[in-house]
């Protein structure tokens, strides 16, 4: 009963097949089937397919490094600022240091040259103390002779010879040279 | 009796063989004695039809797909690099290695959208039968599986393939006279076998329940009538549950297939056994 169908199928087809036995065709159709498409898949599909994954690869990649490179630029860029940075402090610091040493020379050398011209005024006074003083005692020395002269004269009562009076102030100058000489 | 029972100018069309060997209609010419029987060579039926619309429906696909493609992926080609990279990633990388998965991987996408594209014609309407459900595309399939994973071991360790296949190491030598007619007819036997028979059995009996289901229903809707028509509801549901269920097993059957023979390959490549 359950065959019935089977055998009644069986009219309507050629001859009864067994489902496990493959007929020429059948075998022959399916490989030409899959030769043809692993060709497809394997010279077309997968290589254009595998193209394009490496591309992208390449894409991400490159991405990547172009990132990088970016960085790295930047990263050699502060690098120039600090050490160009760091010059001019240098520079300033150096500059600063000599405007010092400038200053303290040129303070040096005035007070050099203000002491010198202060030796050299204070040795011309001196000088010309000196030289002023030298005029007074030699014009102090001939007033006051004649001067002492006349009043001994008026004292005295009598001229003097020249010889005479002459040796006296002479001998009294001297004395009192040598007073202010011991006071 | 079901036919007897028919009385109406409609009689229950019952599933049968014969739907997978339909009448030659190309190329009857030549033929070739074939099992007792003028078989044709090149002989194309219905079955093979829908077969090569299948092949040309996935170059059409993977050609078109893949033709202008671009780094930032469109609608369409995304879902073409979805499928292959399934493949790619999911199975054969995955198992193999990127290495040994490249030279195999042509092979194991042909099969798994051969497999794919010949299962899911058995729920396509008009078409209603899938390729993969005559024993041929199966057994094809499951040769090249075969030949695959034997080249695979043969070139990977010339001359101790066969020795690490059937005299596994580790184990005491009298062990290899059970061991060993064992490993031949698990490893050389039924490897082919069961990936032949599992996709063409699991096609053919999906189709013959959809038939069964569909053709029960018409005949309850339209030649019992009356009360019957009840069962048609019910063996209409059944049908549509079942198609999606049809689905569901032809991309599992892809994919079991793909991966086995994956896998085949991975255990040949392997350095002990």
């Amino acid at each position: 009963m359950l065959t019935t169908p089977l055998f009644l199928a069986e009219e309507a087809g050629e001859t009864a097949q067994n489902p496990l036995l493959p007929a020429p065709y059948d075998i022959i159709w399916s490989s030409v089937i899959f030769v043809v498409l692993l060709l497809v898949f394997w010279k077309v599909v997968l290589p254009r397919v595998q193209a394009l994954l490496d591309e992208r690869a390449a894409a991400i990649e490159g991405g990547i490094k172009k990132a990088e490179e970016a960085q790295a630029e930047a990263a050699a860029a502060l690098e120039s600022y600090n050490t160009q940075l760091a010059e001019a402090r240098a520079e300033a610091a150096r500059i600063k240091d000599q405007a010092r040493a400038d200053a303290a020379r040129i303070e040096a050398d005035l007070k050099a040259r203000a002491n010198e011209e202060a030796e050299r005024i204070t040795a011309q006074a001196h000088q010309r103390i000196e030289a002023e003083r030298q005029a007074a005692f030699s014009s102090l020395k001939t007033e006051v002779g004649s001067l002492a002269l006349d009043l001994s004269e008026k004292v005295v009562g009598e001229s003097m010879d020249d010889a005479r009076s002459a040796a006296i102030v002479e001998r009294f100058l001297a004395d009192l040279e040598r007073e202010g000489a011991n006071r | 009796m079901l036919a007897s029972a028919a009385n109406e100018p409609e009689p229950f069309h019952p599933p049968s063989i014969a739907e997978f060997f339909p009448q030659v209609f190309l190329f009857m010419e030549p033929t070739v004695a074939w099992l007792g029987s003028e078989e044709p060579i090149f002989g194309i039926n219905r079955i093979m039809l829908i077969r090569i619309l299948a092949a040309l429906a996935i170059i059409l696909i993977f050609v078109l797909g893949t033709r202008k493609m671009k780094l930032v992926p469109t609608r369409g080609q995304s879902i073409v690099e979805l499928g292959l990279g399934f493949v790619r990633d999911g199975i054969v990388y995955d198992l193999l290695g990127e290495k040994d998965g490249r030279r195999f991987l042509p092979i194991i996408t042909t099969i798994f959208f051969m497999v794919l594209a010949m299962n899911i014609t058995g729920i396509i309407p008009f078409l209603n039968i899938a390729g993969t459900s005559v024993i041929g595309v199966p057994l094809v399939l499951a040769i090249v599986s075969y030949i695959a994973f034997i080249y695979a071991g043969v070139k990977k360790h010339p001359g101790a393939f066969f020795k690490n296949s059937l005299f596994p190491s580790g184990v005491p030598w009298p062990l290899y006279i059970i061991v060993t007619p064992i490993e031949f007819v698990s490893t050389f036997v039924l490897r082919p076998v069961t990936l032949t028979l599992r996709l063409m059995m699991n096609l053919f009996v999906g189709h013959l329940l959809l038939v069964l289901f569909f053709a029960a229903t018409h005949f309850f809707f339209f030649s019992a009538g009356g009360l019957f028509t009840l069962f048609g509801v019910g063996t209409l549901a059944f049908g549509f549950a079942f198609t999606v269920f049809e689905i569901l097993v032809a991309v599992l059957q892809a994919y079991v297939f793909a991966i086995l023979t994956t896998v085949y390959i991975q255990l040949a490549l392997a350095e002990e056994h």
